[in-house]
């Protein structure tokens, strides 16, 4: 589905990701991990193709075509959805223009308006309520919703868990792992790793712009030596 | 004396319309692409002189709005895609290179029209008063008041109401969500940018009709229009309406009670709104 090969990314002379790869399979959930300032987010950004950060060097190639040097709005019409870091809705669009204002890549998985108020019926209550007007919970379902719009094949994911009650938390998984019932592939990047473990298939860990270590989720959960040297958790 | 004082509202009013129409896509520019376009009021001076040209040979005043607007609009076609472009994301090299251009476009103005005053003919079912309060009015004004309000109304439908407007209220909140997403920004920036231009060429034909055309017309509705964002804030269609409203009618009272500051008069508030809102009236931060 994504493969992202030896990629160098900038911001302006920054070099912040040296070299990192990474693959998502079809209908798989790869978790993203490492502390703050590794580069998740810039790895993100740089398969997104926003700018900055500048890609300077390497190959992502999307559903078998190469992506890299694409407009945003390109890759995403190939049915790359995105979940942005902060949710980053529209404060003066409506609950419902969110959903109405883009358009379909394709019809594959046939995400309406209509579909997605009934995967999300708080947001249907809600959906005269400006982006500005929810609770945080209900931004990051919105933020998940405007991601399906465009009938996504795969679903980038920043830290969506961030900020949220521990309750929403594991309601996000709870959509994260329908996402994936229903044929979605899932890149996302988490600081919890309780979190990510509970919905991701495999994780790849990024230490300082490179790729340190790749393993399936059940083999992380008995590697204690890793999590503490990457992570920081004991 | 009360005949007088509505005659004199009503002139406020009718300039502040005129002023509304010119701002708003002063206004939607600024708001959306993030572009101080000073060549404004050179579009708005072209759009008129366009308007007096065609209205002319045609006589027909309604040939000549539309290709006022049409020319403007083309004209703001060519300043974004073959010089703007190359200036994006940098907002002093857009404000030297637009006020350049507003320079160049003025200077042209000057040598094919010559330094003479000018007036689009208003056709003649505007032209004459109206009686009505027991006073009469210029029915040409009414109209402009009128055709601000017509404006406001479709701006505001279109803004709020369709899709295309959807796109640009999510363009201005965040331009590069919005492009994550699967929309080509780009291309609603240029169309919001010929929208805005050719509002700056409706309100030259429009207005050439009432203020006349002379070579620094341009610099005067500019300041105006200037004065009507700032006070209600970048990118706001509302805000746009209460500056223009507020700019106009401070513009007559100032004109007629206080004649020595009559620029004070409209400046002085607009820094006293500025020191407490900084963002204008309406303005949200981005």
């Amino acid at each position: 589905m994504l493969e992202v090969r030896d990629i160098h990314s900038y911001y302006g002379e920054a070099h912040v990701l040296h070299g990192a790869s990474l693959s998502v399979a079809k209908g798989e959930v790869l978790a993203l991990l490492g502390r703050n300032g590794m580069g998740k987010t810039t790895l993100i950004r740089s398969i997104m193709g926003v700018s900055p950060p500048n890609v300077r060097a390497g190959a992502i190639t999307f559903k078998g075509e190469a992506i890299l040097g694409l407009p945003p709005h390109l890759i995403a019409q190939r049915g790359m959805g995105y979940v942005p870091q902060g949710r980053r809705l529209f404060p003066s669009l409506t609950v419902t223009e969110h959903l109405t204002v883009l358009k379909p890549a394709s019809a594959t998985h046939g995400w309406t308006v209509a579909k997605a108020f009934e995967f999300f019926p708080r947001l249907a209550e809600r959906r005269y309520h400006r982006g500005n007007q929810l609770s945080g919970g209900e931004r990051q379902m919105l933020a998940v919703a405007r991601a399906l719009m465009i009938d996504p094949d795969l679903i980038l994911m920043d830290e969506p868990s961030e900020g949220l009650a521990p309750v929403m938390v594991q309601h996000l998984e709870g959509i994260i792992g329908q996402l994936k019932a229903a044929g979605l592939s899932i890149l996302l990047v988490e600081q919890n790793l309780y979190s990510a473990l509970a919905v991701a298939d495999r994780v790849t860990i990024l230490e300082t712009g490179r790729v340190v270590h790749e393993a399936t989720a059940a083999e992380i959960g008995d590697q204690p030596e890793t999590l503490t040297r990457f992570l920081g958790v004991h | 004396m009360s005949s007088l004082n509505t005659f004199q509202l009503l002139n406020g009013l009718t300039f502040a319309a005129l002023l509304f129409i010119v701002a708003s896509g002063f206004t939607l520019i600024f708001g959306l692409l993030r572009i101080v376009n000073l060549a404004h009021g050179a579009l708005y001076l072209l759009g008129g002189y366009c308007a007096y040209a065609m209205a002319s040979t045609t006589g027909s005043f309604m040939v000549g709005i539309l290709a006022a607007m049409a020319a403007v609009a083309v004209t703001g076609l060519i300043l974004d895609q073959g010089l703007l472009r190359f200036v994006r994301g940098h907002e002093l090299r857009q404000v030297l290179l637009t006020l350049g251009v507003g320079l160049v476009l003025n200077d042209m103005m000057l040598v094919v029209f010559g330094g003479d005053t000018y007036t689009v003919p208003a056709p003649e079912f505007l032209q004459g008063a109206l009686r009505f309060a027991g006073m009469f009015y210029p029915k040409y004004r009414l109209f402009v008041l009128a055709l601000g309000v017509l404006i406001f109304i479709l701006l505001w439908v279109l803004l709020n109401k369709t899709r295309l407007g959807a796109l640009i209220r999510a363009g201005v909140d965040d331009p590069e969500t919005i492009a994550a997403l699967g929309i080509n920004i780009r291309r609603i920036f240029l169309l919001t940018f010929m929208l805005g231009a050719a509002l700056a060429g409706l309100g030259g034909a429009v207005g050439g009709a009432f203020l006349t055309l002379y070579p620094s017309a341009d610099a005067e509705i500019l300041v105006f229009s200037l004065a009507v964002v700032i006070i209600g804030g970048r990118g706001s269609l509302v805000g746009a309406a209460v500056g223009a409203l507020m700019v106009g009618m401070l513009n007559t009272v100032g004109q007629v009670m206080f004649p020595e500051f009559a620029y004070f008069v409209i400046f002085g508030p607009m820094a006293a709104i500025l020191a407490f809102r900084p963002l204008g009236l309406f303005g949200r931060t981005a």
